[in-house]
Parts: structure tokens; sequence; C-alpha cells
């Protein structure tokens, strides 16, 4: 958002969060919420001071290769193992604008579906090519891409026999702190998608499908990149608290 | 959710795993790839105001520590103002990310103390640390404040308390601790997800 959206000094709420969209804390087939989830209900507060503003980023926070998964970690000549693609699409909030300046942080397991993290031991290697994160910030349109493999999937210890689909976690700050994000983009014809109880926690289909990259045949380069597209949308700023900036079109 | 003002919905949330450090915090992943890593500073170097440092530990409802949580901190600097709209000194966001220790679950940072807050509406926020909560078995983040001891008539007036039962308030209360530096005032504030004495989490 430009700084122009809080001109007169007054800041804007957001819209209160639609938490029907969201999975509820308690969702017993994914086990690890058994004993993490609240059991009272989230107290709202109106205009919450911190709700209204968040930290902004801007180039100085990052590098320009940061983007690149095939090239942020590699050593100089080589590239990690897997489907080169790209995932890319836009940050827009609920009233449909795009969201400017907003920092995506991304982390992946390789092509094998390991991770790079101490306390990961699933048995495909590690990629010595392959860190597993990435970050860049929205241009003015919102748009914001990067460049890695695809995942691979990888067993968790839910049940006797789970896998989690492929799956990219996305971080996202938006504005505000009330606008922070934190999700899991799948590929879509993943056969794992429907069986995966932490998708699953997500009670409508529709929110489902806002998280399923789609390939996007126009982005992909040919005998080089598959390209998906993966959209992201950040909770709106609510007109009423805004003074001379009409929201919405 | 045909509503015309809100025309698209918010993306679902989804947890942010145990692996949440390789791209939040790649050298809490053990290793390095980003020369900054963005957050480590909360107040930077030329902030006014008390330093304070805050310890805690984020229990389950079985009694256990949470070793793979990931918290962010916001907040305003001691004259109550966010770095984001407001002047504030040169260095100061006002924003950091903690990480605990992997086997005790314990984790802490430093800043300093946060101003008051004046609200829109004419009323008043007490000072209070914005903290918002990631980890395995969370399936969306969780927004708590951490408010000080030492507060009583700010915090009593505070409009969020307001809202919050008055037998729970006392889990947004950190707990002054014996100093482990000379130079800043140390505080305990541990975190229950479930259970007695669950945290207040609020929808902001
Ligand atoms: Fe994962």
């Amino acid at each position: 958002m430009s700084p122009s959206d809080a001109s007169n000094g007054t800041l804007s709420g957001t819209y209160p969060r639609d938490h029907d969209r969201h999975p509820s804390a308690y969702t017993p087939k994914y086990k690890s919420t058994i004993a993490r989830s609240p059991k009272h209900k989230l107290i709202r507060i109106d205009n919450a001071s911190e709700g209204a503003t968040g930290p902004l980023f801007n180039h100085e926070d990052l590098a320009a290769g940061d983007w690149d998964l095939l090239s942020n970690f590699a050593a100089p000549g080589e590239s990690p193992i897997g489907p080169r693609i790209f995932i890319h699409g836009r940050v827009l909030d609920e009233n449909a604008r795009p969201v400017p300046n907003a920092l995506v942080e991304i982390w992946q397991a390789n092509a094998g579906g390991r991770y790079r993290h101490k306390v990961d031991s699933y048995l495909a290697p590690i990629d010595p090519n392959f860190g597993g994160c990435g970050r860049t910030l929205t241009d003015e349109a919102g748009r914001y891409r990067f460049r890695t493999v695809q995942p691979g999937a990888y067993p968790w210890p839910n049940g006797p026999n789970t896998w989690r689909p492929a799956h990219i976690h996305f971080s996202v700050f938006g504005y505000s702190f009330s606008q922070r994000l934190i999700t899991q983009c799948y590929f879509e014809g993943d056969p794992f998608i429907s069986r995966c109880a932490i998708v699953q926690t997500i009670p409508l289909p529709q929110a489902i499908d806002g998280l399923t990259a789609k390939l996007d045949m126009e982005e992909t380069v040919p005998h080089d990149t598959v390209a998906y597209r993966f959209d992201i949308i950040l909770r709106g700023r609510d007109a009423t608290y805004c003074n001379n900036q009409p929201e919405g079109r | 959710m045909a509503n015309p003002q809100r025309p698209l919905p918010e993306t679902a949330s989804q947890t942010a795993g145990p692996y949440v450090h390789i791209g939040l915090s790649p050298r809490a992943a053990g290793f390095e790839i980003y020369e900054v890593e963005p957050g480590q500073d909360i107040a930077g170097p030329n902030a006014k105001g008390t330093p304070v440092e805050v310890t805690g530990i984020v229990w389950d409802g079985n009694g256990d520590p949470v070793r793979d949580v990931l918290l962010e901190v916001w907040q305003p600097n001691t004259h109550g103002a966010f770095a984001h709209t407001d002047d504030v000194e040169p260095g100061f966001r006002g924003w950091g990310r903690v990480i605990c220790d992997f086997d005790t679950g314990e984790w802490s940072f430093k800043t300093i103390k946060p101003g008051s807050v004046a609200r829109a509406d004419g009323g008043t926020d007490a000072p209070a640390l914005a903290l918002w909560i990631v980890a395995r078995g969370i399936n969306i983040g969780l927004q708590t404040r951490m408010y000080f001891p030492d507060e009583t008539e700010t915090n009593a007036v505070d409009p969020a308390m307001g809202h919050v039962p008055e037998d729970r308030r006392g889990t947004l209360i950190a707990q002054r601790t014996e100093d482990t530096d000379p130079t800043r005032l140390s505080y305990r504030f541990d975190i229950r997800l479930q259970g007695d004495g669950e945290t207040v989490f609020f929808d902001i």
C-alpha cells in the first residue's frame, strides 16, 4: 500500500477475519493440533493498535538473487536436481487491490522430499545445491515470482502411512500486522491433496482450491521451465476507517 | 461469501510446520544463505527508553515445551510510535523474529519497553508487546500481547484488557525476574496454548 493510504494520519483497520475460510485450531485428524489448540475463543479487539501497521520492508533487506532457488545456494555452474518451475502470482487484498512491497518468503523440501533442516531425518538425500528457501518483495502490481525445483512428497508421522502432497510454504507480510499470513501452496492434480490431514483442516473446498497452484502454460518457458500460478489474498482494509481513499472499485 | 465490499476471500492459513526456520531464519535450521536475516534486532542501536529482556517458553496442553515455535514481535518505540507512519529513532523497526532453543523450548529477546499508544478514538493502549506465534500444530498464527507488571494503572484502563475476563488478565502480564544484565530489566513471559492458565489470544 502506498503511504497515501494513511494520508491524514488516520490508520485504517482491516475487516474482521472471516474464520470460516480458515482451519479451526482443533482439528484432531491432524494430531499435532490436539495439544496445541487453545480451547477458549479468540477475543476480538476492534482497531487494535498493532493491527493497523506493520514493519515495512525494502530492497536493502534482501539480495537481488534471493528469489531464485535454482541459484541462491548452488555452487557456481551447478544446479539443484529436479523439475525446474516458476511459481508466481499476485498478492492482492480482499478488496482486489494489489499489495506492493509485500515480503514473500518461501521454504520447501527438495525434489526428493527432503528438507535442509537439522531436525529432518527423512532418508531421501540432501541436495548439495539446494537450500530450499527464497524471498522477494512484490512489485507495484503486487506481483511476485520464484524459480525453484518442484518439491517432492514426503512421509510424516501423523499415521502409519501418511504423506504430504508436494508443497511450498509461503510466509507473507502485507501492510499491517493483521495481514500476516503463513500458508502452503499445493500443485493441481496431486492425489495426496485429498488424503492430507493438514490440507483437510480447511473446511471449504473452494478455500483448498485457492491453495492449489495451477499450471500456467502462458508463463512456461519452452525447453526450460514449467510455470505455476498462485495468487495470495490478504485481509482487506476497511473503508470505514479509511479517510479519503476509496477502497474497492 | 458474496460480500460486495470484499470481492475476494482471504487465502486460507496453513500451519508453519516444524521446518519454518528454513524460510524465516535459515541459520537456526543449520545453514547460511542470506547475508541479512531480518528481525534480529528489534529496537536498533539508537532506541531511546528502557532496555528490557524477555524470556519464556510456549507450553502445550500436555505441559511440554513447544520446541519448534517461532514468534514475531511488533511494538512501538518508547513514545508509543510505530515505525510505519510515525517518526522513530533511526534504525528502530520494532519488529523481531524469535526462535527458541530446540532442546528446551526457551526463547529470549532484547528490546526496549514500548510506550503507551494514543488511539484514534481518544483512548490509550497500555505499553505492550504484540506477539504472533506459529509452530507445527498451530493452524493459524496466534496473536497475543505481553503487558508489563509495573503498569497496574494503565493496564487497568487498557481497552483490550477491558474485553478480557478478569480471571484471565493475568495470563497477559509478564513477571519481573532477577536481572541477568544490570543494564536492562528482565521479564519472564510463559505462554500456555491450552489447559490451566491458557493464555488469552486475540482476533485483531
Ligand atoms: Fe512442509
